[in-house]
């Protein structure tokens, strides 16, 4: 790959946020008119503690190179406590990414307040640059391909194994 | 199968500017299970929800998707007008291609591709999203009010006079509050006695108010219109149903030599006693910790004296439980003082002003009651260490506050006026006597209050002088102030008979932990947090719960008199429906799939998770389940992500749902 096309790579940003916090400071990024990379798709949770850590690795196997997780600054969750359960969870899920060979760069966690839109920006700013600068991530979906394309218990090694579970 | 209906708003130009909408909309008509797909110019304006309204009803839709601004901003609006065309209001959602897509990028192409991806991922969303009947929950049409000063007064009268039960706790032995112990208030020079004590006898004789003094909040559950609050009636030593108020046990108390904490500790007092003389309940306290009788065993004279015998030294703490509807938190503040760091700082204190070391350098509470016609000198100002009246007064302003140094980098808000109001009530008394104030800014916003500052300079001659003081100490029986007047540019040095010190005002003493019982968030000071700053500034962001006063951050009387009565008023716009309505979105357990290991028990923080027995038809026990009281449930979510078989699903936001959005990008 020349480096020509490499600087062409638009990385697939997948942003999980909640909706009191972080999807309001992204509104008031947008309200003041401020600009950031159209790489980042947000989807709006209603606390950061929803999110289950199985999305992120859907997220890689659909297709995303990054992905940034945000909420509300500890101590002000919107529901009292749900973002120190998802500090808590993310922690542990971190070491279990980093075990199996994901390279945590293309992970973000923050917390940007609903007052926070120049934070926004410059967190998916500079997720979005760092992870373009990684090239895409492909280990995951390879192993969604697979997945796929192995539905069917056609070998005969397979079945066998199937049947002894 | 669904028939989704796609309306992409042009928002003005504001949308269209960077999106091509026409051909999001051309596009989203493609993609599976989309019906009708239209752009319009202003969705949210009468003719635009008309045409979302015409469309349901014309193209038979069974689920709608708006690509316009923020939900924050509009998704009611949408939602109603989906409801009145006959749609379940949950059946329709938003795309946000305004903030999050049109305003934030310039590339026209980049920005189309990403609205056409968001309005995808809502079409995934929305096919999914279940139809979700409205929650209705009872309200118990009573309310608590925490905090008996002048926040929690007004707002248990408005309340009760609206023909509302009140219960009203306060953790003294007499409501009253701070303002009990002001002399006079700015900018009129009220007696603070005087408007203050009538709303505190109307309060005691009102029949639709239940008051629980030197009482304090041990527990509470529930949820908005349902709550039920624990009250920890600490033991009085005094029967109050007996108790007539002669005050007989007061003077006969041996033990005399107590300081009084509502004198700020210049005045004595006995060990039993009631704070002020114009208390309510006028019903005394035993101090248990300084009485002999609870020290040693022996005494007891209280008890020998009392005609209705209401002495009784075997009370123990009663616990109360109380059901409530709505809860004001109105717990008021305390001052910085020289003994404490502020929440975070490293630095104790104000030591370089010599409070607490020097006995003539005292805060602006202790000036209030020397000049108070009930403190301890009669009204008349005296110094505390030898009792003569000093003839240089220096207030120093801002001690503690807009110091991030000690933590508190805020305003205090009051002390510009109370100092201004101090100098006058100071020159009042003293006539040959001279005030100084060492300022920063003069902060006096408000009604007459400029006009009142100004008076105290040109009127009562205080002099101020722009600067902070260095460094205070004793010199004789004189204390020499230095400091710095920066508009002339030079050093200035006081020797002061009197030194008044305007301290931070803080939250109360465990405002955090009342706040952990309540369920409300607090900021770094402990100031309790409203839900908006501008919009909804007397509700906390947990439902059913309001706040009044300096609790929520500092604030004079006019201010806190007008939180306390829109709180009141909030509390009876939530007491005016018989039954309240709220947004269904709440967890579900699956029953057939629940273990029961209640791993979602122990992160709701609500309490909202139950345990639910499963029997069979004989009545046998078959499991024990986890249940989500749809009534408490807040609808965060954080049980879904923790279960481990997957038992639980917060409407609105199932795996399912997340999963097709992923897999729409």
């Amino acid at each position: 790959m020349n480096p020509e096309n490499k600087n062409r790579f638009e990385p697939k940003i997948i942003a999980f946020v909640c909706t009191w916090c972080t999807y309001a400071g992204a509104d008031l990024a947008g309200t003041s008119r401020m600009q950031y990379p159209a790489n980042v798709r947000v989807i709006k949770f209603p606390c950061t503690g929803r999110i289950d850590p199985v999305f992120i690795i859907k997220a890689f196997q659909q297709g995303a190179d990054g992905i940034l997780i945000s909420g509300c600054h500890p101590g002000d969750c919107h529901y009292i406590a749900g973002n120190y359960h998802a500090r808590r969870r993310f922690a542990a899920f971190r070491k279990l990414l980093e075990f199996i060979g994901v390279d945590l760069n293309r992970i973000q966690f923050s917390w940007v307040s609903a007052a926070e839109g120049g934070k926004w920006v410059d967190v998916v700013t500079d997720l979005t640059e760092r992870v373009r600068n990684m090239g895409p991530m492909v280990e995951f979906k390879e192993l969604a391909l697979e997945e796929q394309w192995s539905g069917g218990l056609d070998s005969p090694d397979l079945q066998q194994v199937y049947e002894a579970i | 199968m669904s028939r989704i209906g796609v309306f992409i708003c042009h928002c003005g130009e504001n949308i269209s500017r960077t999106v091509d909408v026409e051909r999001v909309a051309s596009q989203a008509s493609l993609m599976a299970g989309v019906a009708f797909s239209t752009d319009y110019k202003y969705m949210c304006s009468d003719p635009g929800q008309t045409l979302v309204k015409k469309a349901i009803a014309e193209h038979n839709l069974t689920h709608v998707v708006v690509a316009a601004c923020s939900p924050r901003m509009h998704e009611r609006t949408f939602r109603k007008a989906a409801e009145q065309a006959g749609l379940n209001p949950y059946l329709c959602e938003m795309a946000n291609i305004r903030e999050h897509c049109s305003w934030v990028h310039e590339n026209r192409e980049e920005a189309t591709q990403k609205a056409i991806e968001i309005v995808g991922m809502l079409i995934e969303r929305v096919k999914k999203n279940r139809i979700l009947p409205t929650i209705t929950v009872p309200v118990t049409k009573r309310a608590l009010v925490i905090g008996g000063g002048i926040a929690g007064i007004q707002a248990a009268l408005d309340v009760a006079d609206c023909g509302h039960q009140v219960v009203l706790v306060e953790r003294e032995p007499s409501i009253g509050g701070h303002m009990a112990q002001l002399s006079e208030t700015f900018p009129t020079l009220d007696c603070s006695q005087c408007i203050m004590t009538p709303k505190m006898v109307d309060l005691a004789n009102h029949p639709n108010i239940t008051l629980h003094t030197y009482s304090e909040i041990e527990q509470v559950d529930g949820y908005i219109g349902n709550f039920q609050v624990t009250i920890r009636k600490k033991a009085r030593s005094v029967d109050e149903h007996k108790c007539t108020g002669c005050g007989i046990c007061i003077t006969k108390c041996p033990q005399k030599k107590i300081p009084n904490i509502f004198d700020c500790n210049i005045g004595m007092r006995t060990a039993i006693y009631v704070p002020f003389p114009q208390a309510v309940p006028n019903v005394p306290v035993i101090d248990r910790e300084n009485c002999t009788m609870f020290k040693s065993g022996k005494c007891g004279v209280c008890q020998k004296v009392c005609g209705p015998g209401a002495i009784d030294f075997t009370q123990e703490d009663i616990l109360i439980t109380e059901p409530v509807g709505a809860i004001i938190v109105a717990t008021g503040f305390e001052l910085y003082t020289i003994t404490e760091k502020a929440k975070g700082s490293p630095i104790k204190g104000y030591g370089e002003f010599g409070h607490g070391k020097i006995p003539d350098v005292i805060d602006g509470m202790t000036f209030e009651r020397l000049a108070s016609a009930s403190g301890p000198t009669g009204g008349k100002i005296l110094r505390p260490s030898d009792g003569k009246e000093p003839k240089q007064v220096v207030f120093i302003q801002c001690v503690g506050s807009r110091s991030r140094e000690k933590g508190i980098s805020y305003c205090s808000k009051v002390c510009c006026m109370y100092t201004a109001k101090h100098t006058m009530l100071y020159h009042h008394k003293v006539h040959d006597g001279q005030a100084y104030v060492f300022f920063m800014d003069a902060r006096v916003p408000g009604k007459s209050y400029d006009e009142f500052w100004r008076r105290s300079i040109e009127e009562e001659e205080a002099v101020y002088i722009r600067g902070m003081v260095s460094r205070l100490y004793q010199k004789g029986d004189k204390i020499v102030v230095m400091g710095s007047d920066i508009a002339v540019g030079v050093q200035v040095e006081i020797e002061a008979d009197l030194v008044v010190l305007a301290t931070a005002v803080q939250p109360q003493k465990g405002a955090d932990l009342l706040a952990q019982k309540l369920g409300i968030s607090y900021d770094k000071y402990n100031f309790y947090s409203e839900a908006h700053a501008k919009l909804r500034p007397v509700e906390c962001a947990t439902a059913g719960i309001y706040l009044a006063g300096a609790c929520q951050g500092p604030k004079d009387i006019p201010d806190t008199v007008s939180q306390a009565s829109a709180a009141a008023a909030k509390v009876m716009a939530l007491f005016s429906k018989d039954r309240l309505e709220r947004e269904p979105i709440v967890a579900r357990v699956k029953e057939a799939t629940c273990v029961g290991c209640f791993a979602c028990k122990k992160v709701c923080a609500y309490g909202a998770v139950e345990e639910k027995e499963i029997r069979d038809r004989q009545g046998n026990l078959l499991k024990v389940i986890a249940y989500v009281n749809p009534g408490v449930c807040a609808g965060c979510g954080t049980c879904q992500a923790t279960c481990p078989s997957k038992s639980v699903e917060l409407d609105g936001y199932t795996d399912e749902q997340i999963v097709a959005m992923i897999e729409a990008l």
